[in-house]
C-alpha cells in the first residue's frame, strides 16, 4: 500500500469540505473494495476521508411507503433490519448474501453504490426497485445514476447520503454467484413497482448494470417463472470470461428472473 | 500399555501451538540488522532485457542495494537446475535451459524477477522496485503446449529447437499397437489435465543471514526437504560449501509439492545477504504466489485402449504433451514420466502399454510436483478410460474394472512397476456396498422427479508412493538418492528425542512417529520429542513428498529402533543377570519375564549414560542411527464412488455423496488418515469442478487471486464417507503404504464420471464448471433435437 493520509470525519458537511481540500482523496465507507485495491497498490488516493463514522449515515427508517436507508448502513445491518424485512423482504435477502460475514459487517450501501462494481449486488436493487439516490447536494433516480461500469452520475467530491427505495407489491432477488469470487455472476432484481414491473440485472452486462425491457415486458403480462424463462437475453451484450460464456450468462438471465419471481 | 501406539487415534501434539497461534513459521523469524527484500519483476511474458536503470531506486530513502542477475552471476551463483535427467527416445539427453535466479538478458515468463531491492522495510523495498526502469523488447510468446509446439512458434531457449524439452517413451510401441490392431473393441479419448496454482496457505519465505566472521550462512525457509536445499544451493548454486551453509525450516504451512523445489528468491536472499552484509528477508505475497510457486498438472493427451471380445483389456496406448513453463524446475521432468506414465496400467492386468509423453517449454511459471505428481493424471486418463469403455461396451463400469483387476502378487506391469500386494475387488465391494450401489436407480429416479440429473462415477486408483529405492530411481535418471534417515536419542532419563529427516509440513509427524515409539517402548507419547527441519540437527535426510514418510522415513526410525532396542535389552540381561531372549520392555519397565525382576526404563538410560555397569566392552550412552533405503515402491490404492446431481437449469453440480475405501497397508493414526483423505479429496474436487490456472494467449496469468482462481470451500465439499480395506505392504518393516495423496489422485475421474453419467454427455473436461456444464447439456439437447 501506497502511503496515505487518513481522516474520520464527523458530519456529511465535515467530510465533503475535507475531501475539496485534498489532492486526489476518496472518500473511506466499508473500505471491501478500496482497501484491498490500495493493498494491491492499484489504487494510491493522498487522502482517505472516512465516513463511516458519521452517525447521521447509520439510520434506517420506514416512513408510508418508503423505506430510507443511510449510506454507511452495512449490509449486516440492513440484512438484520426488521423494520426492512417487513418492508421489502428481498432487499434483506439480497444483503444477507453479500459477500461473507465478515465482508457485510464492514462493506456498506452507499460504498457499494458508489463504486457501481458491475457485479455488486446493490446496483440491482437500486434500479429494479426505482430506488433514488440521495446526495449531499440533490437526488438523482436510480435509472439516472448507474451510468456504465464502475461510473456513476456522481460529480467530483459528490457524496451519498442516502437511498431512499419504494416499497414494491411485490419484489424477489436471485444470484447466480461467481463459484470464485461469489459476486453475481447473473443477479437478477425482479419487481412490481407503482410505475410497473422493473427487471434489473447485475454482473451479466457488457456495461453493468441495466434493465431488461423484455423481461418487464413479459412478467408485467404474467408475473411467473415460467414467463421469465421465455425471454431470451442478446449474449452480446453479455460478459465473458473465464468463468462463464456470454451464452451462458444470457441463459442465467433468465433462469435467475424466473427465481427471482419465485422468491418473490 | 499405554493406548498411543499404533492404530491410536491420538489428537495431534502439534495443534495446540498451532491452534493457539503459537507455531513459528519463517515469516516470524526476525534476524537483528534485517533488511527486506522486494523484487522487480517482468510484466511480459516473453521480452530481451535491454536495460536496467536503477538510479532513481538507489536513491530512494532506506534503499541498502539495487542488485541484478550480471552481478548474482558475476559471483559465481549457479543457474537453477532440474534433478532429474531424462533421456529422448533418441537417446539424446533433456534440452534443459539456463535459468538464473535473476534474468540476466532475457525474461520468460510474468513474474520473472530481473532485480531485487534490500532496503531498510518492506515498503521501502517495494517502493524502490517500483522506480527500477527496465527496458524491455517485448517477444511473442506461448502460454501452452499446442502454441509451443507450432511451426514457427518464439523460441523460448536457444537449446531447445522448437521448445521441445524431450521426446520419451515408455513400454512397448510395436506389441501394443499389435494388440489394438487386433482389438474387437477400441476406445479412444482425448484428454486435457487442467493446470492448478498450489496454493498453501502459508506463502513461501525466507530469510538469509551471512556471517562474515565465521563465513557462514543460516538460511530459514519454508522448504519440505531442508537437506536437499541446502545440498542445492550448495553444490549447484554455489551459495557456501554444505558446512557453512544451515537451511532450517521451521513450521511450514502446508506445501502440497510447491515447496519442495529450490526458487530464485532463497537463492537472491543468500546471495544478497552476503552482498549487504545483512539479514535479508522475503515473503511472498499472494499475488507473487500465483506468479512464481510452480504449477501442477498441465497435460494434453490422447488414449486408445482396446478390448478382447469377452471385454479382457489388450492394450492401452497414450501420447501426453505436457507443459513444463519456462524453466524446468527441480523435479519437473520425472513428473510426466516415471511418477506418470509407470502407473498407466492402473489396476488392470494389461499385457501391452506404450506412452509416449513430449514436454515443452512455454511462457508461464515452471511447472512440477503438486499433490500426487504425475499420478493423478494417470488416474484420471485410465479411469476416465475405463468409464467411457464401460459405457460403449455397455457393460456395468465395476464389473469391467472387476473382470480386469490384477488378483495375483506380485505383479509386473509392462511399464517398470511391480505391484506388491493390494485387493482391488475388495475395495470395490466395500465402496459399493458403503456407496449402496444397488439403490442408485431409485434414487435417479427420485431426483428427475425434482428436476435434477443424477450420475455415479467410479474411480479404481493406484499410486506409487514410498518413493523410492535409491539405486532404481537413479537408473531412470534421478540425481539423488530416496532413502531416509533417523536418529533415535535416548536420554539419562528415559526421555526420547527422534531425528528424523522427514519434514512435517501439516501431515502430524510429532504425533505418529511418536505414537511409534510408543508402540514400541510402551511409553505416553509425551516423552517422545520429534526433531526435523533442521540441517544443524539432523544429520542428512530428503524430507516429506510423494507420501514417503510412513513407509520411507518411519522405516528408518523403526531400524534405529530395533538398534536401540537391541542395545537395552543388553543392558537390562547383564544388570538383571538374565539371557537377552528373556527381556521384555512393558509398561514403562524392563523386565525379565515370567519373574518379578525389572528395572525401569529410566532406569536402562541411567545406565547407558552412567556406564558404572555396561557389559564388557560396551560403548556407554543410548543413541542409535540408521538410514532406510525401500526395496520398492508401495501402491496404495482405493476405489472412490461419487455420485452428483446436476440442476439442468444452471448446470450446477452437486456432490450428494463420496465414498472411499481406501488401501494404505498399515494405519498408524486413524483420524490423521482421514485427515489426510479429506484434504486430499477435497483439493481433487477443487481440481475436477472448481481450479483452474488461465493463462491468456499472450502469457498474461488470468487467475491470479482468488476472485479468479476458485479455491473449494466449505460448502463445495460434501461429507464424505471414508473406509479402509487394507493389506499388508510386504516391502517395508511396518507394512505401510502412505496416505498423504491418495484423495487427490483418486477422487477427480470420480466426480468427472459421474458428472458426465448425470448429463449424458462424455464431452466434458475439468474443471467442470457450471458454464461447462450447461454447454455440455447443451449439446445434448442439440443432439436430440437433430434426432
Amino acid at each position: 500500500m501506497y502511503d496515505t493520509t487518513y481522516y474520520r470525519a464527523s458530519s456529511v458537511s465535515d467530510a465533503t469540505s475535507k475531501l475539496a481540500g485534498t489532492e486526489d482523496g476518496k472518500f473511506l465507507a466499508g473500505g471491501q473494495t478500496l482497501i484491498p485495491t490500495m493493498k494491491q497498490r492499484l489504487a494510491a488516493p493522498s487522502d482517505l476521508v472516512d465516513v463511516s463514522g458519521i452517525d447521521a449515515l447509520k439510520n434506517i427508517s420506514v416512513d408510508g411507503d418508503t423505506v430510507t436507508i443511510g449510506a454507511a448502513c452495512t449490509h449486516a445491518q440492513v440484512a438484520g433490519s426488521s423494520e426492512v424485512a417487513q418492508a421489502i423482504p428481498a432487499l434483506v435477502s439480497l444483503a444477507s448474501g453479500i459477500g461473507d460475514p465478515a465482508v457485510r459487517a464492514r462493506g456498506t450501501i452507499g460504498g457499494s453504490i458508489a463504486n457501481n462494481d458491475p457485479a455488486a449486488d446493490y446496483p440491482a436493487a437500486c434500479l429494479g426497485l426505482g430506488a433514488t439516490i440521495v446526495t449531499d447536494s440533490r437526488e438523482v433516480p436510480a435509472d439516472e445514476f448507474f451510468v456504465g461500469m464502475f461510473e456513476t452520475a456522481l460529480e467530483e467530491g459528490e457524496m451519498v447520503t442516502a437511498v431512499k427505495f419504494p416499497k414494491p407489491a411485490k419484489a424477489g432477488y436471485a444470484k447466480f454467484p461467481n463459484p470464485a469470487s461469489r459476486y453475481a455472476m447473473v443477479g437478477v432484481m425482479a419487481a412490481q413497482t407503482a410505475n410497473g414491473v422493473r427487471v434489473a440485472v447485475t454482473g451479466a452486462g457488457n456495461d453493468g448494470v441495466f434493465r431488461h425491457s423484455a423481461l418487464e415486458e413479459a412478467l408485467g403480462a404474467n408475473w411467473s417463472a415460467d414467463a421469465a424463462q421465455g425471454v431470451s437475453t442478446d449474449a452480446a451484450d453479455m460478459m465473458a470470461d473465464i468463468h462463464g460464456s456470454s451464452e451462458y450468462r444470457a441463459h442465467l438471465v433468465g433462469v435467475m428472473a424466473g427465481r427471482a419471481v419465485d422468491n418473490s | 500399555m499405554t493406548d498411543q501406539g499404533i492404530g491410536a487415534r491420538v489428537l495431534r501434539k502439534e495443534d495446540k501451538r498451532f491452534i493457539t497461534g503459537k507455531g513459528k513459521y519463517t515469516d516470524d523469524i526476525v534476524q537483528p540488522n534485517q533488511a527486506y527484500a522486494a523484487f522487480v519483476r517482468s510484466p511480459h511474458a516473453h521480452a530481451n532485457v535491454k536495460s536496467i536503470d536503477t538510479s532513481a531506486a538507489e536513491a530512494m530513502d532506506g534503499v541498502e542495494a539495487v542488485l541484478n542477475g550480471h552481478q548474482l552471476t558475476g559471483d559465481g551463483i549457479g543457474n537453477i537446475i532440474c534433478g532429474w535427467g531424462i533421456t529422448s527416445k533418441d537417446g539424446s539427453p533433456m534440452n534443459m535451459g539456463a535459468w538464473s535466479a535473476l534474468a540476466t538478458d532475457k525474461v520468460r515468463y510474468v513474474g520473472d524477477a530481473v532485480a531485487v531491492v534490500i532496503a531498510d522495510s518492506k515498503a521501502q523495498a517495494q517502493a524502490a522496485a517500483e522506480a527500477v526502469m527496465v527496458d524491455y523488447e517485448i517477444l511473442p510468446a506461448t502460454s501452452n503446449v499446442l502454441a509451443s509446439m507450432k511451426e514457427g512458434a518464439p523460441q523460448i531457449h536457444e537449446n531447445a529447437p522448437g521448445n521441445l524439452i524431450f521426446d520419451w517413451e515408455i513400454g512397448n510401441k510395436d506389441e501394443t499397437d499389435a494388440a489394438l490392431a487386433s482389438a474387437h473393441h477400441t476406445t479412444t479419448m482425448e484428454i486435457t489435465n487442467n493446470r492448478l496454482s498450489p496454493n498453501p496457505m502459508e506463502p513461501r519465505s525466507a530469510v538469509a543471514t551471512f556471517d562474515e566472521s565465521e563465513d557462514h550462512y543460516t538460511l530459514y525457509t519454508t522448504s519440505q526437504n531442508p537437506h536437499v536445499a541446502r545440498l542445492v544451493l550448495s553444490a549447484f548454486y554455489n551459495v557456501a560449501p554444505e558446512h557453512k551453509l544451515r537451511v532450517i525450516a521451521p513450521d511450514v504451512g502446508g506445501g502440497f509439492g510447491a515447496k519442495i523445489y529450490i526458487y530464485p528468491e532463497e537463492i537472491v536472499c543468500l546471495w544478497a545477504s552476503m552482498k549487504t552484509n545483512r539479514s535479508v528477508k522475503w515473503t511472498s505475497t499472494r499475488s507473487e504466489a500465483f506468479l512464481t510457486d510452480a504449477h501442477g498438472r498441465d497435460h494434453v493427451s490422447t488414449a486408445t485402449m482396446g478390448f478382447d471380445a469377452d471385454n479382457n483389456i489388450v492394450g492401452f496406448k497414450i501420447n501426453t504433451k505436457a507443459n513444463l513453463g519456462a524453466y524446468m524446475s527441480l523435479f519437473s521432468s520425472s513428473v510426466p514420466t516415471y511418477l506418470y506414465a509407470t502407473l498407466l496400467s492402473g489396476q488392470y492386468n494389461i499385457a501391452n502399454v506404450y506412452c509416449d509423453v513430449q514436454t515443452y517449454y512455454t511462457n508461464t511459471v515452471p511447472v512440477d510436483a503438486y499433490r500426487g505428481a504425475g499420478r493423478p493424471e494417470a488416474a484420471y486418463l485410465i479411469e476416465r478410460m475405463m468409464e467411457t469403455a464401460a459405457r460403449e461396451l455397455g457393460v456395468d463400469p465395476g464389473e469391467l474394472r472387476r473382470q480386469n483387476f490384477v488378483r495375483e502378487f506380485p505383479h509386473q506391469t509392462p511399464v517398470i512397476m511391480a505391484y506388491d500386494s493390494g485387493d482391488f475387488a475388495g475395495n470395490l465391494d466395500q465402496a459399493k456396498a458403503a456407496a449402496d450401489v444397488a439403490g442408485f436407480s431409485a434414487r435417479k429416479e427420485e431426483a428427475a422427479r425434482r428436476g435434477k440429473l443424477r450420475g455415479l462415477g467410479y474411480s479404481n486408483y493406484i499410486e506409487a508412493c514410498g518413493i523410492a529405492p535409491s539405486a532404481a530411481v537413479g537408473s531412470l535418471g534421478a540425481g539423488v538418492g530416496l532413502w531416509e534417515s533417523a536418529e533415535v536419542r535416548v536420554n539419562p532419563v528415559g526421555t526420547i528425542e527422534i531425528l528424523t529427516g522427514s519434514h512435517s509440513h501439516g501431515q502430524g509427524h510429532e504425533t505418529t512417529f511418536a505414537q511409534l515409539v510408543s508402540e514400541r517402548f510402551d511409553l505416553p507419547t509425551d516423552n517422545i520429542q520429534i526433531v526435523h527441519g533442521d540441517t544443524d540437527k539432523v544429520q542428512f535426510g530428503m524430507g516429506t513428498y510423494g507420501s514417503r514418510s510412513g513407509a520411507v522415513g518411519m522405516s528408518a526410525i523403526s531400524k534405529a529402533l530395533d538398534k536401540v532396542e537391541a542395545k537395552v535389552k543388553k543392558i537390562a540381561a547383564h544388570v538383571l543377570e538374565a539371557s537377552e531372549d528373556d527381556i521384555v520392555i512393558e509398561g514403562g519397565e524392563v523386565k525379565v519375564k515370567g519373574t518379578d525382576k525389572a528395572m525401569g526404563w529410566h532406569e536402562v538410560g541411567l545406565s547407558a549414560y552412567t556406564a558404572h555397569n555396561l557389559p564388557e566392552g560396551m560403548e556407554p550412552g543410548l543413541k542409535e542411527g540408521a538410514f532406510y533405503d525401500p526395496t520398492n515402491f508401495t501402491f496404495p490404492a482405493g476405489c472412490y464412488i461419487c455420485e452428483v446431481e446436476v440442476d439442468p437449469q444452471t448446470g450446477v453440480t452437486e456432490i450428494v455423496q463420496f465414498t472411499a475405501s481406501d488401501d494404505f497397508g498399515t494405519i498408524i493414526n486413524p483420524m490423521i488418515v482421514e485427515g489426510q483423505v479429506h484434504g486430499g479429496i477435497a483439493q481433487g474436487i477443487g481440481q475436477a469442478m472448481l481450479e483452474h490456472a488461465v493463462y491468456d494467449d499472450d502469457g498474461q496469468l488470468l487467475s491470479g487471486s482468488y476472485m479468479d482462481y476458485c479455491m473449494p470451500r466449505a460448502d463445495d465439499v460434501p461429507n464424505y464417507t471414508v473406509s479402509h480395506h487394507s493389506t499388508t505392504c510386504p516391502g517395508n518393516p511396518l507394512g505401510m503404504k502412505g496416505c498423504g495423496e491418495a484423495g487427490a489422485i483418486g477422487s477427480p475421474p470420480a466426480v468427472i464420471n459421474a458428472i458426465t453419467d448425470a448429463i449424458g454427455n462424455n464431452n466434458l473436461s475439468m474443471p467442470a464448471t457450471p458454464s461447462r456444464v450447461w454447454a455440455a447439456l447443451q449439446q445434448v439437447s442439440a443432439a436430440q433435437a437433430a434426432e
